[in-house]
């Protein structure tokens, strides 16, 4: 059967033609408006995020102030930490794929509680535009850290209004966690063991439980903050009888999970991406679908090596430095079984592919460079230096960023219904991972010459790598642009494709439409076959 | 415009070159691991290319070899990392008893620094080569954090709390101080020079005013702390005939006994906090009537007691 000749006699209405007024998406509880609607206003944070990174850098070229004013380069950067961890990092993949596809992909019709699904997006972009008033009507200049007693007592600028944005903010990641966790408990299609799950599907999974166990505690850390300030509790003020290292602990608690709340679901896409471009099952299914719940589970119990030169007991950081190890080896585990998966199989560089590949190199030079900083005798001269700037952005620029852009030119078909320009998708992809590369890796060098960070004006000395930091940094704003104008330009010239143009396995895929029906299904959806089972001729009938 | 750029830091200790060689071993761990994936990555792709549109390949059987090596590998390269990294954390902790002890204040946004004789400076650091350096210090407002890139050492300075950072100059020169935690407008500028001098010049140093020394000599802690202490603490706490307080003089640096059965470190964050919060931790055998010093002695006169009252232990 022709899907193209069928589309062209009768258009059968998508969830994209089922109503064209502003209304029809502000209001619609369908989970793939819902993730339309976080990829629109993701987008936008993360370009505010880019441009706020733009101006610092531009000010770091040289080593002395030129562009910025002291507190302006502090606001900018404090603006850009908020944005990019909390409006991007955070609910970029389970927001928008996460929306969109754990219904589908586990032969469902919707998540477990639609209403509460658009609740937490209105949740998030109120939070959002309330951290956003912040920034415009004066700014933020704690750091995204919030560090006490700075943020509660000393700081000159709009902590209240920022820290009750990001407040808000974390609900939005509650909810969604739990509708997630309840969808993929109780919704799962006839024949959809857990053994059959994508494993995009049991990252959703650990990310979910990580953001019900975790975001309260950052969202009372931060009201307490908040009242602190605005009201003069003493919780974290020693002058008041209070301790400001209890507040890094309990920021921590929550903000070290929160590095896998972004890192897993990335790990997810690149589990359905290598399978998909090898025609592969992943190698190892059951150890990486429950290495994503080990780190998950070992996750809470590291976050003491942000806090090696705090002051807090040398025994306490003891354990946390061997458990911080330890967390390391279920992600090593992931990066053996990925490229275990590539051996013997049908390998295409396809730009999704690409962004995958640029994905495990740098996530590699992230995850190398953590054991520098769980060491502890390392730590102490590393941390709060450029090193530490440099391997963060390695997880998360590189290994997060990379991945949501991997699962995003992956499943844009599947969202538009139109293929994009492959030429274009990979020049983003290749100046993207270079550009990402002149940035950062000076830095573990500036970082390991001792150069603090979050400094206005330093030393001559680290000129030279702040100089190659700033031109990459332009580089890769160059790559995100291509990227932004391919993709964009896909929705108005784009090739039509049917549903699998990747011949791809996985519900989404062959029982879907590109774009999906309302429903998403149009027939009944009956599992019989294994995750990944590339051999299963059907996948390859349509294109 | 100098000629080469620097891309490693100054060495200027054995326990700098110690923890330099324990980078060196990460590095190397680091290199070898990625390069190696990056080229088995790299041979895969291009070896097990697509060659025909409709080419499917035959599944692999997953294996336990890998998953066991992929484990235990691993596990045993950064266990050596954690000892390695824990044991020179824990050498580089504790201060020798000979080190000379100066104090440091943080404070938006310089280092006020007072030496052994009452000397001061503000920013920059002078010690002496050859003996080890005791910083105790805290914070006036905002959490700051000292760090010697020279000497691979940092640590936080806070408010209401003394932390300490020892390290051992051995050769004279000048390095780098910055304040590594994030403290506000001017955080960058929050910078000064370590200067290590000869013995001798460092003495002569002392004695003299200097263009960084902002108070006048005689400004001695341990003297300004002995009439403090004689003030406000002797009745109940030297020992005198029916006090309804502890003896404290020499008690400094011992554990104490508590009423509750456990026994605390007398040191100077216990000292600060028996001023601020008397019924805390009581004595064994004594009362609880000591009342706060809150608001009645202020930071700088706290410091100079427990200076006084580490003095009267030696």
């Amino acid at each position: 059967m022709n899907d193209a000749a069928v589309s062209e006699d009768a258009p059968r209405i998508n969830y994209l033609t089922n109503g064209f007024s502003v209304k029809s998406w502000l209001l619609s509880v369908d989970h793939k408006r819902i993730g339309i609607l976080y990829l629109i206003a993701m987008t936008c944070f993360f370009a505010l995020g880019a441009v706020a990174a733009g101006l610092f850098r531009l000010e770091l070229a040289t080593a002395e102030a030129d562009v910025l004013a002291n507190d302006t380069y502090n606001k900018l950067f404090t603006a850009h930490g908020i944005i990019m961890v909390f409006f991007f990092l955070i609910p970029a993949v389970p927001g928008v794929l996460g929306n969109f596809l754990v219904p589908i992909m586990i032969g469902a019709k919707d998540v477990a509680f639609p209403r509460l699904n658009l609740a937490s997006w209105y949740i998030y972009m109120a939070g959002g535009l309330t951290t956003l008033g912040a920034i415009m009507l004066g700014g933020i200049d704690t750091g995204w850290t919030f560090y006490t007693p700075y943020s509660s007592v000393y700081a000159d600028s709009n902590v209240i209004m920022a820290g009750t944005g990001v407040f808000i903010t974390g609900f939005s990641s509650i909810l969604t966690g739990l509708n997630f966790i309840v969808t993929i408990h109780k919704m799962r299609a006839p024949g959809m063991t857990w053994m059959r799950l994508p494993l995009f599907i049991w990252a959703q999974y650990a990310t979910s439980i990580i953001n019900v166990l975790g975001t309260p505690v950052l969202a009372i850390t931060l009201l307490l903050v908040v009242f602190e300030r605005g009201l003069g509790f003493g919780i974290f003020d020693p002058a008041r009888g209070g301790d400001p290292v209890l507040y890094q602990h309990l920021f921590w608690f929550y903000s070290h999970p929160a590095v896998y709340i972004m890192i897993l679901p990335g790990f997810g896409v690149v589990s359905e991406v290598i399978a998909c471009f090898s025609r592969k099952r992943i190698y190892g299914y059951e150890f990486v679908a429950f290495s994503s719940l080990a780190i998950a589970g070992i996750g809470f119990f590291v976050w003491g090596h942000h806090m090696f030169v705090s002051s807090q007991s040398e025994y306490a950081a003891l354990i946390f430095s061997a458990l911080t190890f330890l967390v390391g080896i279920p992600t090593a585990i992931k990066i053996f079984n990925w490229t275990a998966t590539l051996y013997k199989g049908s390998v295409v560089l396809s730009a999704p592919m690409l962004y995958t590949l640029g994905f495990i190199g740098l996530f590699l030079v992230g995850g190398m460079t953590g054991l520098f900083l769980a060491t502890m005798a390392t730590n102490v001269h590393l941390t709060d230096t450029y090193f530490v700037v440099a391997h963060f952005h390695y997880v998360m620029v590189g290994g997060m960023m990379m991945a949501w852009l991997a699962g995003l030119h992956f499943w844009w078909p599947k969202m538009f219904g139109k293929l994009y320009n492959e030429f274009w998708a990979k020049v983003g992809a290749a100046v993207i991972f270079f550009g990402f590369n002149f940035t950062f890796f000076p830095q573990f060098i500036a970082g390991n010459m001792g150069m603090p960070r979050r400094y206005h004006v330093y030393d001559l000395d680290y000129q030279p790598f702040q100089m190659l930091s700033t031109a990459g940094a332009f580089l890769m704003g160059t790559g995100l642009l291509i990227c932004l104008i391919t993709l964009v330009m896909s929705l108005i010239t784009g090739k039509k494709c049917g549903r699998n143009p990747f011949h791809a396995t996985g519900l989404e895929w062959n029982k879907a439409d590109s774009p999906p029906d309302t429903h998403n299904f149009t027939e009944p959806v009956n599992v019989d076959v294994e995750a990944y089972d590339y051999t299963d001729e059907r996948i390859y009938r349509d294109a | 415009m100098n000629t080469a750029v620097k891309t490693s830091p100054d060495v200027a200790s054995d326990y700098a070159q110690s923890v330099d060689a324990l980078y060196a071993y990460l590095l190397g761990v680091s290199v070898f691991f990625t390069v190696a994936i990056v080229a088995v990555i790299i041979f895969f792709t291009i070896r097990y290319q697509r060659r025909k549109a409709d080419e499917v390949p035959e599944p692999t059987k997953d294996g336990k070899l890998l998953e066991i090596l992929g484990s235990v590998i691993p596990f045993i390269l950064v266990m050596i990392m954690f000892f390695w990294g824990a044991k020179l954390y824990f050498d580089a902790r504790l201060p020798p008893k000979d080190a000379i002890e100066i104090l440091v204040t943080g404070k938006q946004w310089m280092w006020k620094v007072q030496h052994p004789n009452g000397k001061r400076e503000i920013n920059d650091l002078h010690v002496p080569v050859g003996t080890p350096i005791k910083l105790t210090m805290t914070s006036e407002d905002v959490i700051h954090s000292y760090f010697l890139p020279s000497f691979r050492k940092k640590m936080d300075v806070l408010p209401g709390k003394y932390t300490q950072l020892w390290f051992l100059p051995e050769e004279e020169g000048e390095h780098h101080i910055f304040c590594a935690e994030y403290c506000g407008t001017e955080h960058s500028l929050m910078i000064g020079k370590l200067h290590i001098v000869s013995p001798e010049a460092y003495e002569a140093w002392l004695s003299t005013g200097g263009a960084v020394s902002t108070v006048a000599a005689g400004d001695d802690p341990v003297l300004a702390g002995k009439t403090l202490f004689e003030a406000n603490c002797t009745v109940c706490h030297s020992g005198m005939p029916g006090a309804i307080g502890p003896n404290i003089l020499g008690a400094f640096g011992t554990e104490r006994q508590l009423e509750s059965g456990e026994s605390i470190l007398m040191d100077e964050n216990y000292v600060k906090n028996s001023m601020l919060n008397p019924n805390e931790h009581i004595a064994k055998g004594y009362p609880a009537a000591m009342t706060s010093f809150k608001g009645t002695l202020n930071n700088t006169q706290m410091g100079q007691i427990i200076q006084y009252l580490k003095s009267a232990a030696e």
